[in-house]
């Protein structure tokens, strides 16, 4: 007895020492520096981003191509100052060369140029802001998810796909709002019947509701992200205005938060996303299953880009064995995209923004579970990048 | 005609809702002179525990009571642990210790409900709208108004006739003379916290099922209260329901028609933003003229 558990005692200390030797052996594991938002209203956004990326590293058992990486994640409260004052502390003091994680263009916009005049990298899995998509496109900037405009460029298609005539369009009144309702112009040529901006902290939308009704379209295109869109669709559908009107989303506001937020309101949505749960890519299934096992809720875009973010990172780092000092052959190896997205297929443009495919999508009733649930229509942009690109130079 | 009416209505259910939130504010200003940022988070509590019943099965009214219940209970505990010792210290530390529990209470929230908004499903006979000459208005906004109103009344009755409202009363005004008379002060205190509670969770759970259920939301029409308030005049009830209906109105009429009666002045893009921007400070102009007129609000306590 005294002996076996001797040998056991041994074995485990042999193990232990084996592991530790193998862990000293090993360089000091890379450092990725995660300015995102994990507090605010909009806090969900970058809990999902960080999530999915760290579900890639989890593939690898913490590691990324290979790569041990060490995540540093702080949360930026939706504050473009905060957002500089870590990405300072990161550059300065932990001496990072990769960063990632900004969800907000505000913050971006504040952080970004910065870190990249100082020789960093930065790989955006949420924000990609029209500032930094032309003339000041830069080398070490990488954009996994969207051109800001591209998303509501895409509605605008579908909405004109979908034969609506008279339009009522809603947004926020500040930037990114107004981009959006610019994007989505851009490609829809019907009649625009109201054009609505409404207050960032609003939570009542009845005066506009009844403008809405009296404008007497056929269908409405609103951006409003998070909880402004499920304050807003409550409220649309209880007035009975979803009987007249045909209600097409960028994916902000139609992903799978909003749609367990609004219950059978969502019923009859229409929208657009660059990514889909329901996706046939390999790639796509895994990720979905193993978020869902993981996480025990489903899946939004925003999980998707963290994910995607990191494969990327991870396809670069192989490439150049973890050295990203090798700037040049580390940047030309992020150029190639060689990673197999989630939503199929994936290239840079010249600004080192996305190329990819668009879809139409619709919220119907899984016939199993009775739940509703986002699922994709079509294809409805093909190969598709944005309207700044030709005003890059690299 | 019958969009104005629509309108007005509109203004009307927000203003009431306001109200609710009003209340409990300016009675805890104006008897204890405690500033409450925290009255926000109560309301974002009352709306969690509603639409969590709800989910879990329960009936509508049985989900509002459940939500209401925790909120008085919330204000109770807040009340005994925090506000009492604050009611000697200057504004500014309460302000601090209050702005704390908002944070306290946001990440409490998130930890216990996670960070994706709930939902609240309207009990299936609200959810249709009903026909008022002209006009199709939905039946859950006039339950609302209806429910506003009503809690109100009450408030009134309680306030002016029953003999714990002319404590309430007196406290406000003449503080000192009450304590002597011989009136427990303290508890006088905890019972009108807990009042004010109570009416902010209602107006939580009865928002559930047209607002988003998310961290955060207290802050968001806390901000309109106060200005209700500082309309009425801080500490008296007539003056924080006629402040919050004034809110209610000007807010809603703002946004429905200053960018029509802009449209025809400024070309259309100009008119959509600039009519989105001044709508959005309709209140605060309110606020800003009825200060000039009347320093202390239109109703403020102890200048009848």
């Amino acid at each position: 007895m005294v002996t076996t558990l001797r040998a056991a005692l041994a074995a485990l200390l042999m193990t232990s020492l084996a592991g530790s030797a193998a862990f000293a052996a090993d360089p000091p594991p890379l450092k990725i520096g995660m300015i995102t938002t994990l507090s605010t209203a909009g806090g969900y956004l970058g809990e999902d981003m960080r999530d999915g990326f760290i579900l890639a590293m989890d593939e690898e058992h913490g590691k990324l191509g290979g790569v041990p990486i060490q995540l540093l994640v702080e949360d930026d409260g939706l504050k473009p100052a905060s957002g500089k004052q870590i990405a300072d502390k990161f550059r300065l003091q932990d001496k990072v060369d990769v960063f990632t994680g900004i969800i907000y263009s505000n913050v971006a916009l504040a952080v970004v140029p910065g870190l990249v005049e100082s020789g960093a990298f930065y790989v955006s899995p949420n924000s990609g802001p029209s500032q930094l998509a032309g003339a000041k496109c830069n080398k070490n900037f990488f954009v996994v998810s969207w051109q800001n405009d591209t998303p509501h460029e895409a509605t605008g298609h579908y909405a004109q796909y979908l034969g609506l005539k008279k339009m009522v369009v809603v947004a926020p009144n500040y930037t990114t709002g107004k981009d959006a309702i610019n994007g989505f112009k851009r490609t829809y040529h019907g009649q625009i019947a109201e054009e609505i901006y409404t207050a960032l902290d609003q939570t009542d939308y009845s005066a506009e509701l009844a403008r809405i009704r009296a404008a007497n379209a056929d269908g409405i295109f609103y951006f409003l992200p998070g909880g402004l869109g499920i304050n807003f669709l409550k409220q649309f559908t209880n007035a009975g205005l979803k009987k007249t009107m045909k209600v097409v989303l960028p994916e902000f506001s139609l992903e799978s938060h909003v749609v367990s937020a609004v219950g059978n309101d969502a019923e009859e949505l229409y929208g657009t996303a660059h990514w889909l749960a329901d996706l046939p890519y390999p790639a796509n299934k895994k990720f979905v299953e193993d978020y869902t096992r993981k996480y025990h809720r489903d899946p939004t875009p925003y999980a998707s880009q963290g994910y995607d973010t990191a494969k990327l990172l991870a396809s670069a780092l192989r490439a150049v064995n973890g050295d990203v000092t090798k700037a040049d052959a580390f940047r030309a190896a992020l150029r190639k995209a060689d990673f197999k997205s989630t939503r199929g297929a994936f290239k840079f443009g010249p600004n080192q923004y996305p190329i990819q495919d668009w879809y139409s999508m619709k919220v119907v009733r899984d016939p199993k579970t009775h739940k509703l649930t986002i699922r994709g229509v079509g294809k409805i942009l093909r190969d598709t990048g944005d309207v700044y690109s030709s005003q890059c130079k690299m | 005609m019958s969009l104005a009416l629509e309108q007005i209505l509109n203004g009307l259910q927000f203003g009431v809702m306001i109200f609710l939130l009003a209340a409990g504010l300016t009675l805890v200003f104006g008897i204890m002179g405690v500033i409450n940022l925290a009255h926000g988070s109560i309301y974002m509590l009352g709306a969690y525990v509603a639409a969590s019943a709800s989910s879990k099965g329960a009936p509508f009214v049985v989900a509002v009571a459940a939500g209401a219940a925790a909120a008085a209970f919330a204000g109770l505990a807040i009340e005994l642990v925090v506000i009492r010792r604050l009611y000697l210290r200057d504004h500014l530390d309460q302000v601090l210790a209050t702005f704390a529990l908002i944070l306290i209470a946001n990440d409490g929230v998130s930890i216990a409900w996670g960070k994706t908004p709930l939902n609240m499903t309207m009990p299936p006979a609200l959810a249709g709208a009903v026909s008022l000459g002209g006009l199709t208005y939905p039946t859950y906004r006039l339950v609302l108004i209806a429910a506003g109103l009503a809690v109100a009344a009450a408030l009134y009755v309680l306030v002016a006739r029953s003999r714990l409202g002319m404590l309430i009363r007196a406290g406000a005004t003449h503080r000192e003379t009450v304590a002597a008379l011989g009136v427990d002060i303290t508890r006088l205190n905890t019972i009108v916290f807990a009042l004010g509670a109570l009416l902010a969770g209602v107006a939580g759970a009865l928002l559930a099922p047209i607002l988003a259920v998310q961290v955060g939301m207290g802050e968001q029409i806390l901000i309109l209260t106060f200005v209700a308030i500082v309309v009425g005049g801080l500490g008296s009830i007539r003056g924080a329901f006629v402040g919050a209906l004034l809110v209610g109105l000007v807010d809603t009429l703002g946004r429905a028609y200053i960018p029509v009666v802009l449209k025809p002045v400024a070309r259309p893009e100009i008119a959509d933003s600039l009519g989105g921007g001044l709508s959005a400070i309709a209140i605060y102009l309110l606020m800003a003229i009825v200060l000039v007129w009347k320093p202390r609000g239109l109703f403020a306590a102890g200048t009848r």
